[in-house]
Parts: structure tokens; C-alpha cells; sequence
């Protein structure tokens, strides 16, 4: 199991009692697949994602990322690993808007302490296989929306993830767009082995995952297998 | 400092000001520090300039510190204090500010009378031949061998030599008898002088000749507080020089608080992505002290420009390597500090932020 989240329940202060937006979740994703999360708004989808990212520690239970529990690891070393095991491809896009295209993918390696200059190719083949080779000099504001996204997708996989976690990356496209985004990580996710997480609110991305879960007021639901 | 370096290309227009408010501040400090040291230099030189290590001051009244007007030795003040062991030599030196004149031409100066075979007395001086300072012979319109009338007296000019200035008037070195017979309007009570100057081993213990001399002691460089002049001068000059400092540590915290606060957005992203705290605060504060050196070091290069076209003329102005590095220096330190303690903040960005669809 590349990602597992072993009842897992995470409160947030509110007012004089506490939220439980996760409620003793369990799941498990393997490698090179992608599991599909569903669910109305505020249901919990990105705490999830915070947690498996660890952004957040929860109040109980386990995150194992990559075989590596997460529990007892110090800031820094949660840093590490999400430098150097976790994805994280953003709702917005959330470039950085001083940064080419390539150099979004060159920070990725920089702040993990290796030159820009040796992870050059590897940034060009990531933006090849989004279909940006002709666009890794433009800054974000010479992109389009889809453009955005594609690198933001590209920039998640620079460090060679083991998880990537996907929060709803179609929701500022359109259809056809959104369509080739999400084929996009499907292909990624088989391709580099990926265990992938997608939060959606669109179920025609569905039929792409080998699991597709439902989230209701921090409960997640997994179906026996589809 | 990868994304510090494009942020600054990226946001030159901003960075452009702000630099430019550093180059501006460090001229100035600069140049006010080319002055101070200049005017300090017309107020202190013949005294830090003396071959002499201590100056021995009548002892103020109690509660008053020492000061050159208010100073008056006797003949038994310099005996005494060459007598004392580890005393090499105490000479006497008379200080008074006085008008001369020679043809049409006046101006103040300041008469240091010494014992012509004194060491501390320059070449050439003796009873009715007084030795002048550049600034002086130059005022007066003589050379030497010429003739001047200082206070009542007449003196012919045994020298022109050094710069030596005392309280923003040139020095005019008389010997010891001629300076008595100037002042003394009248009767005078003879063998006066206004300080001793020693020469002293490290031995010496000056405390117990204060004692006994009736003086109070100080080195040289704390001997300048008693020029009236420079205490108020310096110590006004200075407070304007802290407070531009203090400024500039403000103006710059101010700007990298706005900036590090406009990107706590892309922070947070970064931090999300795995970059670690110190990271981030290296990134940020490299890119402080780039744009600091970059403009203190443009300043600091405007003042030297400035300095050299004005310092040769009646403006005081020195300017030598620490009048010009020392603030530049002072400048990077307390920017980089305002920087910092601005960009902290960066600790406490929530990479949490990043997620959802908040921004
Ligand atoms: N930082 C926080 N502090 C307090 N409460 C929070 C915080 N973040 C989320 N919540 C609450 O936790 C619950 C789950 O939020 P979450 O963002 O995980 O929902 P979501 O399923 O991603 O919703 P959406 O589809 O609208 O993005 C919500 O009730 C939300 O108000
Ligand atoms: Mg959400």
C-alpha cells in the first residue's frame, strides 16, 4: 500500500465544541492506482487531502505515506517527505508568478537542495508529457486556464511522488478541458506508479477509478470492490 | 535563493523604489558623515593632533565636567606633574581664541602657547616668532617671514606649518611667554597656562597626581568633550545620523512586511510543495540583503562623488574609507535586521492555506 489512512478522525475548533470533518476514515490506495472521492460540499474531501499530505496531524488514528507513518515525524521531516513523496496538484492552479513554466518544475528540485541545472531534462520531458514542451518559458500569466493546470499537474510529479493527491483540478475548466486534464492524471498515475487520491464533484471522471468513494459528513464510504 | 531572485526581476518596478530609498538614505548618512568628521576635525585637530597622551585640566567645581575655557594652571600644576614617576614630560599649553590681523587682512584664530623648546612645540618657534597653520598664513595673506599682529602683539612668521584646528579657528603657535604677555590684560598673575599635556608610561598612576596637582586627567580623545564647541556639534550631528539609521530600518521593515505579507498566498503553496522553513527565510532575507547591498553600495559610491567635489573647498567634509564604509556597514546591518524581523513572519504562514479553493 503506497497510501493508507487507518481511522483517521481530525476535528477543527468551532466556536465552543468541535468539528469532526473526518470521522474514522480507512483507506487504502495502491500503487498505480487512482481512488475517486466523492461528496457534497464541506463533507471533508479536502481535509483528507490534508491529511494524507500531512498539512494537518489528526486527532487519531494512522497516515502511512509511502510505508513511512506520518504520526511521529517533526515539522521538517514532514516537509521532507512532501517534498520528496507527496504530489500535490492544487484546485487553483497556484503558480508562482515570477516562474516560467520550467523554472515551477526546477523549484520542486531547488528547495530539495539539487541544482536547477541537472534536473533540466527531466523538466522538459514532465512538460512534454503534459503537452507544454513550446510553453516552458511562458510565466502564468501568458497561460490559459487549462495551460495553468496541466503545469501544476506537471510540477506535482517533478520530484517523482509516490501519492499524488488531486483536489478537484477540473473545476476551473471547461468540459473538453476538464476531460483532457483528468486522462491526463489517469495516464500519470499508470504510467509513473503513482498512488493517486482525486477529489471530484464530477462523476463522469468516475468511471476512470479503481475505487470510487463517497464522503458524508466526514464518514467515507468505500464500496466493495467495483 | 531561486525564487527570491525572479520575485526581484519579476517585481523590479517595486524593488526599483525601494532601492532607491536606500541610495538615497546612504547619501545622505553619507555625506552627514563626511561633515561630522569634517567639522570635527576643524574643532579637535590641534588637540588630537599633540604629541602627548593626557591632558591635565584644572579641577572643576564639583559637578561640572572639564572643559578648556573654564581650565587654569599654574607653574606648580606642570612642575609638580613632571616630577611624578612614569611622567616623561608635562608641558604646558595655553588656549585662547584671539583676532589677528596683518594689512588688511583679520581673521580669529586660536593661540596655543608652549614652551619654544618644549617637545610638543613645532620647529621654529620661539619668543616673537610664532609658527602658523596653513589655514591661518593662508587667511592672513602671509608666508614666512612675514609679520602678524596677534591679540597686541606683533610676531614675525617662523614657519607655516600643519593644519591644526582648534574649535572651527586655525592654531597660531606662540611660545609660552608671548601667549601670557597677550592675554594679560593689565596685571596677570604670570606662569599661566590652560592645560598640561603628558606624556606618561604605562606605570603611571594619574589619579594620585590629580591628587596632588589639583587637575583632572583625561586621554586625548576624551579631552575633545571639553571643546564646547564640538560636545554640542558632534552630539547633535550624531542624533541625526541615529535617527536616519532608525529610519531606515523602519522604512525597509515596512516594505518587507507589505511584500512577505503579499506573498503569503505563494508561501504557503511552497510550503505545501515541501519547502522547509529555512528555506523560505533564506530565500527571502538573500533577496533583503542583495537589494540592501546593491543600494547602500550605490549611495555610499554618490557620497564618495559628492564628497570629492566639495571636500576640497570651505565645506568641512572628510572623507576617507570608514566615514563612508562605516555607515554603509551600519546600513546593511540594521536593514537586514528590519528585514528579518519582517519576513519572520514567513514561520507562520499555514501551508494548509493552499489547499481548497481559497485564493
Ligand atoms: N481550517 C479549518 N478550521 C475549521 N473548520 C474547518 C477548517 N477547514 C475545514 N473546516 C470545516 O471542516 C469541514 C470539512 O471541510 P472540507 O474543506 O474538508 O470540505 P470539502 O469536502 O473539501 O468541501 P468542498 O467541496 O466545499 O471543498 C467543513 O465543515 C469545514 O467548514
Ligand atoms: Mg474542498
Amino acid at each position: 500500500m503506497t497510501l493508507t489512512l487507518d481511522t483517521v478522525t481530525l476535528t477543527y475548533q468551532d466556536g465552543d465544541g468541535r468539528l469532526t470533518a473526518l470521522d474514522r476514515v480507512a483507506l487504502d490506495v495502491p500503487a498505480g492506482t487512482m481512488a475517486a472521492i466523492v461528496g457534497p460540499s464541506g463533507s471533508g474531501k479536502s481535509s483528507l487531502l490534508a491529511v494524507a499530505a500531512t498539512l494537518v496531524t489528526p486527532d487519531s488514528g494512522q497516515v502511512l505515506v509511502a510505508g513511512t507513518s506520518t504520526g511521529e515525524l517533526s515539522r521538517a521531516e514532514k516537509s521532507a517527505l512532501r517534498r520528496e513523496r507527496v504530489g500535490i496538484v492544487f484546485q487553483q492552479p497556484n503558480l508562482l508568478p515570477s516562474l516560467t513554466s520550467a523554472e515551477q518544475l526546477h523549484v520542486m528540485a531547488h528547495m530539495d537542495g539539487r541544482k536547477p541545472r541537472q534536473v533540466r531534462d527531466r523538466a522538459h520531458e514532465l512538460l512534454a508529457a503534459v503537452g507544454l514542451a513550446d510553453k516552458a518559458d511562458r510565466r502564468p500569466h501568458q497561460l490559459s486556464g487549462g495551460q495553468r493546470q496541466r503545469v501544476n499537474i506537471a510540477r506535482a510529479l517533478m520530484n517523482d511522488p509516490d501519492v499524488l493527491l488531486v483536489d478537484e483540478p477540473t473545476s476551473a475548466l471547461d468540459h473538453e478541458r476538464g476531460a483532457a486534464v483528468l486522462d491526463l492524471i489517469v495516464r500519470l498515475t499508470r504510467e509513473r506508479g503513482t498512488a493517486t487520491v482525486l477529489v471530484t464533484h464530477d462523476r463522469a471522471h468516475l468511471t476512470e477509478a479503481d475505487q470510487v468513494c463517497e464522503m458524508t459528513d466526514g464518514r467515507l464510504y468505500v464500496p466493495a470492490a467495483a | 535563493m531561486f525564487v527570491a531572485s525572479r520575485d526581484l526581476r519579476f517585481a523590479k518596478g517595486r524593488f526599483a523604489l525601494m532601492g532607491a530609498v536606500v541610495v538615497l538614505i546612504t547619501l545622505l548618512v553619507g555625506l552627514l558623515s563626511g561633515l561630522t568628521a569634517g567639522l570635527a576635525r576643524e574643532n579637535t585637530s590641534a588637540v588630537t593632533g599633540l604629541p602627548a597622551d593626557h591632558l591635565a585640566f584644572a579641577a572643576p567645581p564639583d559637578g561640572q565636567s572639564v572643559s578648556f575655557t573654564n581650565s587654569s594652571v599654574t607653574e606648580k600644576t606642570w612642575t609638580n606633574w613632571s616630577a611624578r614617576p612614569g611622567v616623561e614630560s608635562a608641558e604646558p599649553i595655553g588656549i585662547r581664541t584671539l583676532n589677528a590681523a596683518s594689512g588688511d587682512h583679520t581673521a580669529a584664530v586660536s593661540a596655543f602657547g608652549v614652551e619654544p623648546a618644549a617637545g610638543i612645540a613645532p620647529p621654529g618657534l620661539a619668543p616673537g616668532a610664532a609658527v602658523l597653520s596653513e589655514q591661518a598664513a593662508q587667511e592672513l595673506g602671509v608666508t614666512a617671514g612675514d609679520t602678524v599682529r596677534i591679540g597686541s602683539l606683533e610676531q614675525r612668521v617662523a614657519a607655516v606649518a600643519g593644519d591644526a584646528s582648534y574649535s572651527h579657528t586655525p592654531v597660531v603657535w606662540t611660545s609660552l611667554d608671548d601667549w601670557q604677555r597677550v592675554g594679560r590684560s593689565g596685571a596677570g598673575t604670570g606662569g599661566e597656562a590652560t592645560v598640561v599635556a603628558l606624556t606618561t608610561t604605562a606605570g603611571a598612576d594619574l589619579a594620585a597626581g590629580d591628587e596632588a596637582a589639583g587637575t583632572e586627567t583625561k586621554s586625548l580623545d576624551e579631552a575633545l568633550t571639553a571643546i564646547g564647541s564640538y560636545q554640542a556639534e558632534n552630539g547633535s550631528l550624531q542624533l541625526m545620523r541615529g535617527f536616519l539609521f532608525a529610519i531606515s530600518a523602519l522604512v525597509i521593515g515596512a516594505f518587507f512586511t507589505v511584500w512577505t505579507m503579499q506573498r503569503s498566498a505563494d508561501i504557503a503553496v511552497l510550503k505545501a510543495l515541501g519547502a522547509a522553513t529555512p528555506y523560505l527565510l533564506k530565500d527571502a532575507l538573500g533577496q533583503a540583503v542583495l537589494m540592501l547591498v546593491a543600494g547602500t553600495g550605490l549611495g555610499a559610491l554618490l557620497a564618495s562623488g559628492v564628497g570629492l567635489l566639495i571636500g576640497g573647498g570651505d565645506v568641512p567634509f572628510v572623507l576617507d574609507p570608514p566615514t563612508v564604509l562605516v555607515p554603509a556597514a551600519v546600513m546593511i546591518a540594521l536593514g537586514a535586521l528590519g528585514a528579518a524581523l519582517s519576513i519572520r513572519r514567513i514561520t507562520a504562514v499555514d501551508p494548509l492555506t493552499a489547499l481548497g479553493s481559497a485564493r
